[in-house]
């Protein structure tokens, strides 16, 4: 299998080529099973590879293919390392990239660029894939960039809709920004290490005393790129727009795998973050307030794919305070079974959609159990295990979190047990409004209210499975099971894991999951009286006041940075262009010119034209000449 | 006695070109014309020996009372930027398949010329030849732009003329001075320039000579405004050969024959040159943006660009080197590619401006991704020739101050922005009445397009040849600077 | 041979005559305003300059003196040839060769 590695990202990249050349002449039958299968083949091999390492936790998969960049004694190989990280991953991105693929050829059947559709979709794959196989960061930071570009690509996928474009636009862009301080951390990275491989920074990092500035500069910089990819404060609001793309695309790529880049890289240097607890801290504390942030907006969205949109960007801010108290395995576990059960819900809320033709506000949605019982179990499972009920897979993952967090300080504890309740708040009021009480859209929809064809509801009941038993992999200790994620992953986090903290007591890990449980059912009792009992339906967007406006609309944070970023960047621009280049700099380009004319306008009066004058002026200067000489 | 050959190459087809009257059969012999110096480098390439210092010399007396040599020979350097203009050139040529060019003889012949002087410069090693053929690459580019260009011409290529003309006076006078350092008998050899013990005054003082005339040509901000107005009123292929080739000859200038001859001077000044390269990227990329006109646009684009490299060149270390040549390959093919994306605009609206576009995405879409491509190369996506490039530029630049790559950096924020809203603004949205009649590709056109889309990408993934060519000739240059490379 | 003549008229003669009609000629050039007696004012300078070289050739026994006279007599006629052809191109055009009013020539 070690050899067959390459093959885990050509083949997604053949898929592209073949659906992006092909474009309309691939039969449209045919371009969709392309794409799906390009993957599960990767998938396939992801497998096997998986294989090999669970054999020895000592191997790692290793290959360099060639020499990419070079100058001067600086070499940096194009090579791909599968340790037992990447493979986690690997799996991730290509399992439920398969299952999302398969879903998209139901769900996409109508549309009339199926093969640019795919051609992308793969092309997505291709770079995340390389992101996470790359053997050095220049190669993540490829990969990186690649699954921004596909974002965008995606995201403006319909790109007829200005809208839709903006959205793409602001997405690219933000990701940039945090691009900017990637490519600075490695920068200082190569200028510490003087390379840019991981086995040579982190064999480097292991040797340097704790707590160097220069440890935190680089951290605190990659950490920027992690802010744009991840969506975390200040550079999430990309995100709720992103969900203009079709929406297995934001399963995929905006809930699934391309926003967890930003995890996989913290966990990925874990050996760097573990030296520079000012980075842990910040990296705790925009994640944690991002984590509320988002919860709070969610409360009043009411456009169901942004609702998981601000879920997505709560539960990233969930895995960054994991991050940031040094639990880096539960950060990874948390980004596995988010994976299941955000796509899954994201995939529900296609169907929905679908069912729906294209309506997306939950307020004309209602009582959709009946047509979509599928869906409706599927989804009900879906928001189960992101609430963090028990056996459901966000338990687990939550549960670890919180547990970490309260080792580490009572404060973050507390705010994030906020969220989480939040999060339950959201997502039951989200299902209640959808599933339950009375239809609310128009007749015609009614009329055509279906389950989604196959294609679209097997991928669900196969996440619904993943999302019920994903939990297992990280048991807790009080259940006397193996936590197998943490062993597994023991040979990536294990140098990290010597400065860990002191685990939870199992006092606490009882009475956090007993009054979690509690909570919960509280919390479903209340939302279920108010949504479905007294069947209350948000208000219109005009009539929301007070507190509850400022959250409708995002805490104004769009708006925010539209006036003192974009705008004065515009307004900058043009008065530069305006008054700096063509009034100050070219005036005084302009100026040598015009005082060369002046000049010359005053000395050719001199030359008058009479010819007298020119040979007086003539004898008069040959006299001076002779009169010059004598003197000198 | 090769390399002599495959300069002259460019004056044979020069000539040739003039006794074809037809103009159909005369933009394919041209092309064909053009092939010939193309082969005459792939031979070179061959046979080149990147760790074997200058090779193809060729050295006779050309005055030799005054010392002047026609010396000319290439080494890594040398070589990629002769392969850069031998590339170009044709594609140039090929991009005027499908247009009318009124007075084609003196078109082509111009643009032959032009290829002369260009390979001229990049290969010459004697001072005074250099500057002869500086000079002599104005000319050509000046009648272009002159009796080609749009509404403005005159005035613009007159201060195009005089600004660039001025400040290589300033060279000229560095380099005589740089002469009459020379032990006896003095002579222009680049060699010679090597021995000189010039103390860090006089370095200061010939490196604001050679700076003059190189920031002016690239340009560098605040010397840059001759730069927009000619690009956009130039006719395409003069934009092209300007953006893609000739402001390569400043950077080519700072590499050749300030960095080894006046480090002294360089170290004293590069804060300030760096300053201002940085200075200019920024501002270019916001000049960029508030642009409503693509080809503007670009010409904005290509300040930032180059203003980047120059800071590379001048952090005087091997990475920002070998980026800064990468990027002098990449940014001319990147150019050269939108420029004719510009052109192909221009030729069926009508005009430049791009409110008037938009939702061609639907009407053409080879159009659409080749511009997407080539687009991505300019903003330097992974796995494009851009990338490669601007990595190496913004780390080297980062191990002379992180401060300044922060800065330089925000290139891949704005760049970004600039591109992508003209993007949308061009090919997104839905299609106008303009747009809906917009008339497909030509197969010339399409096969142009690929070329750069191919180049653009093959260089991306694949950039170790080139590196491999300039590495050594680089590391030869810095250790005459006194730099030993890392 | 030659300093027999000089031994008749000595040269300080020669020399003094030579400055009287340059200086004829320069004051003529200067305040005449018909071109063609200016035209003559210079051909008397020439000749003055010519009568200096000749004598001076001769008190030296130099014969490139007398060389250089042939030369400029011969410039002077090509030159007397084109400039009286420009007068009467001018004279055809603005029907006089007063110079006061051939101020084109400038800018």
């Amino acid at each position: 299998m070690t050899n067959l590695i390459w093959l885990i990202p050509i083949l997604p990249l053949l898929g592209f080529l073949i659906n992006g050349i092909g474009n309309k002449n691939v039969p449209r039958s045919v371009s969709g099973w392309i794409a799906s299968l390009s993957v599960l083949g990767s998938f396939i091999i992801s497998i096997g590879a998986f294989g090999t390492l669970m054999a020895d936790p000592n191997v790692v998969i290793k290959a360099d293919y060639f020499e990419w960049l070079s100058a001067g004694s600086f070499t940096l190989d194009f090579g791909f390392l599968v340790d037992r990280l990447s493979i986690v991953m690997l799996l991730v991105i290509t399992g439920v990239g398969f299952l999302i693929h398969v879903y998209s050829i139901g769900y996409m059947h109508e549309e009339e660029d199926y093969a640019r559709y795919f051609a992308y979709l793969n092309l997505f794959v291709f770079f995340m894939l390389l992101l996470v196989l790359g053997s050095s960061y220049v190669l993540m930071f490829v990969g990186w960039e690649g699954v921004g570009l596909c974002s965008y690509l995606l995201i403006g996928f319909w790109f007829k809709n200005n809208a839709y474009n903006d959205a793409a636009k602001k997405a690219f862009i933000m990701n940039r920004i945090g691009d900017l301080g990637f490519l600075l951390g490695m920068f200082l990275i190569f200028q510490t290490f003087g390379s840019l491989e991981y086995d040579t920074v982190f064999a480097g990092a292991r040797q340097m005393t704790f707590d160097q500035p220069v440890l935190t500069a680089i951290t605190l910089l990659l950490f920027v790129g992690a802010m744009g990819k991840s969506a975390q404060i200040p550079l999430y609001t990309w995100l709720p727009d992103a969900m203009a793309g079709p929406t297995p695309v934001s399963a995929l790529i905006h809930a699934a795998t391309m926003v967890t880049a930003g995890i996989y890289m913290v966990v990925r240097s874990n050996v760097l973050y573990v030296m520079a607890p000012f980075s842990s801290e910040i990296v705790a504390f925009v994640g944690l307030l991002t984590a509320l942030m988002a919860g709070l907006i969610g409360l009043k969205q009411n456009d169901i794919k942004k609702v998981l949109a601000y879920s997505t960007v709560s539960q990233l801010g969930f895995m960054f305070v994991a991050l940031g108290v040094g639990d880096y395995t539960t950060a990874l576990f948390h980004v596995v079974t988010h994976a299941f059960f955000k796509a899954l819900l994201f995939l529900c809320a296609g169907s929905v959609i679908h069912a729906m033709g294209g309506e997306q506000d939950i307020r004309k949605m209602g009582g959709l159990k009946k047509a979509l019982p599928v869906t409706h179990l599927t989804f009900l499972i879906g928001t189960l295990a992101i609430a963090g009920a028990p056996p459901f897979a966000g338990f687990f993952s939550k549960d670890e979190i919180l547990a970490g967090a309260w080792t580490h300080s009572y404060l973050i504890f507390g705010i994030l047990a906020i969220s989480a309740i939040l999060t339950a708040v959201y997502m039951f009021r989200l299902y209640y409004l959808t599933f339950h009480g009375e239809f609310r859209g128009s007749k015609h929809q009614q009329e055509h209210l279906h389950e989604s064809p196959i294609s679209m509801t097997i991928p669900l009941m196969v996440l619904a499975v993943l999302s019920t038993v994903g939990g297992f992999l990280g048991m807790p200790e009080i259940f006397h099971m193996p936590h197998f994620l943490n062993n597994f992953l023991e040979p990536v986090t294990g140098w990290a894991d010597l400065y860990a903290h002191g685990h939870a007591s199992h006092t606490f890990e009882y009475t956090l999951i007993g009054s979690s449980m509690v909570l919960l059912i509280v919390i479903i009792y209340l939302v279920y009286n108010k949504y479905v009992k007294d069947a209350h339906v948000p208000k219109a967007d005009h009539l929301v006041t007070g507190f509850q406006n400022v959250l409708a609309n995002k805490f104004y944070v769009d708006e925010f940075y539209n006036t003192f970023i974009t705008k004065p960047l515009n307004v900058l621009s043009s008065f530069s262009y305006n008054w700096i280049e063509k009034g100050f700099i070219d005036r005084i380009v302009n100026s040598f010119g015009y005082l060369t004319n002046g000049a010359s306008g005053v000395l050719r009066l001199v030359q008058s034209g009479h010819i007298g004058l020119y040979i007086i002026a003539m004898v008069i200067a040959v006299i001076l000449m002779f009169v010059f000489k004598m003197i000198i | 006695m090769l390399s002599l050959l495959m300069i002259l190459l460019p004056l044979v087809g020069m000539l040739l070109i003039r006794m074809v009257s037809d103009k159909k059969s005369a933009a394919r012999v041209a092309l064909l014309l053009s092939f010939l110096p193309l082969a005459a480098t792939i031979w070179h390439a061959t046979m080149f020996d990147p760790n074997g210092g200058m090779q193809f010399v060729f050295d006779k007396w050309w005055v030799e009372s005054m010392g002047i040599s026609f010396k000319v020979g290439m080494d890594g350097l040398s070589l990629l930027m002769v392969l850069l203009t031998n590339v170009l050139v044709p594609i140039i040529i090929f991009s005027t398949f499908d247009r009318d060019i009124v007075d084609f003889k003196n078109f082509y012949s111009l643009i032959f010329l032009m290829q002369f002087a260009l390979v001229g410069v990049f290969t010459s090693l004697d001072g005074f030849l250099f500057y002869i053929f500086w000079e002599l690459a104005l000319l050509p580019i000046w009648f272009i732009c002159l009796l080609w260009g749009g509404a403005d011409r005159i005035r613009i290529t007159l201060k195009f003329f005089i600004y660039t003309l001025s400040g290589s006076l300033f060279m000229l006078v560095a380099l005589i001075y740089l002469y009459l350092q020379t032990p006896l008998p003095h002579t222009f050899s680049l060699d010679s320039f090597y021995d000189l013990a010039l103390t860090p005054s006089q370095q200061g003082w010939i490196f604001w000579g050679f700076f003059l005339a190189f920031a002016i040509k690239i340009p560098i901000f605040p010397l840059h405004t001759w730069q927009p107005d000619t690009y956009t009123n130039a006719p395409t292929q003069g934009t092209m050969l300007l953006s893609g080739i000739m402001l390569k000859m400043g950077l080519y200038g700072i590499i050749r024959w300030m960095v080894p001859v006046i480090p002294a001077g360089i170290a004293e000044w590069a804060w300030l040159a760096m300053g201002l390269s940085v200075v200019g990227i920024v501002y270019a990329s916001a000049m960029a943006i508030a642009q409503k006109d693509f080809k503007r646009l670009i010409a904005y684009s290509s300040i930032a660009h180059v203003g980047l490299i120059a800071a590379g060149i001048f952090s005087m270390n091997m990475m920002g080197m070998q980026g800064a040549v990468f990027q002098m390959l990449s940014h001319g093919v990147n150019a050269v590619g939108l420029f004719f994306i510009a052109d192909i605009l221009i030729d069926r609206y009508g005009n430049r401006e791009m409110k008037d576009m938009g939702g061609i995405a639907h009407v053409s879409s080879p159009f659409a991704i080749t511009f997407t491509i080539i687009l991505l190369g300019s903003v330097a996506l992974p796995l494009t020739n851009g990338f490669v490039g601007e990595f190496m530029l913004l780390n080297g630049v980062f191990q002379y101050s992180g401060w300044l790559a922060l800065f330089a950096g925000l290139t891949v924020i704005f760049g970004a922005v600039y591109m992508l809203r003209a993007y949308q603004r061009i090919m997104l949205g839905e299609a106008g009445e303009a747009s809906k009649s917009f008339r497909a590709l030509t197969s010339n056109e399409k096969i142009l397009l690929y070329i750069i889309v191919a180049l653009v990408i093959v260089n991306g993934v694949y950039p170790k040849p080139l590196l491999d060519i300039a590495g050594p000739s680089l590391s030869a240059i810095l250790a005459k600077a006194g730099v030993v490379s890392m | 041979m030659g300093s027999s003549i000089l031994e008749l008229v000595h040269i300080n003669n020669y020399v003094m005559l030579a400055a009287i009609l340059f200086a004829i000629g320069v004051m003529g050039v200067m305040f005449r305003r018909n071109t063609i007696i200016i035209f003559m004012c210079i051909e008397l300078m020439l000749n003055a300059v010519n009568l200096l070289l000749v004598a001076f050739s001769t008190m030296h026994s130099d014969p490139g003196g007398q060389v250089m006279v042939f030369f400029i007599m011969a410039v002077a006629a090509a030159e007397v040839a084109v400039g009286l052809a420009i007068l009467v191109m001018i004279y055809r055009n603005v029907k006089s060769v007063d110079i006061d009013i051939l101020n084109k020539l400038k800018w």
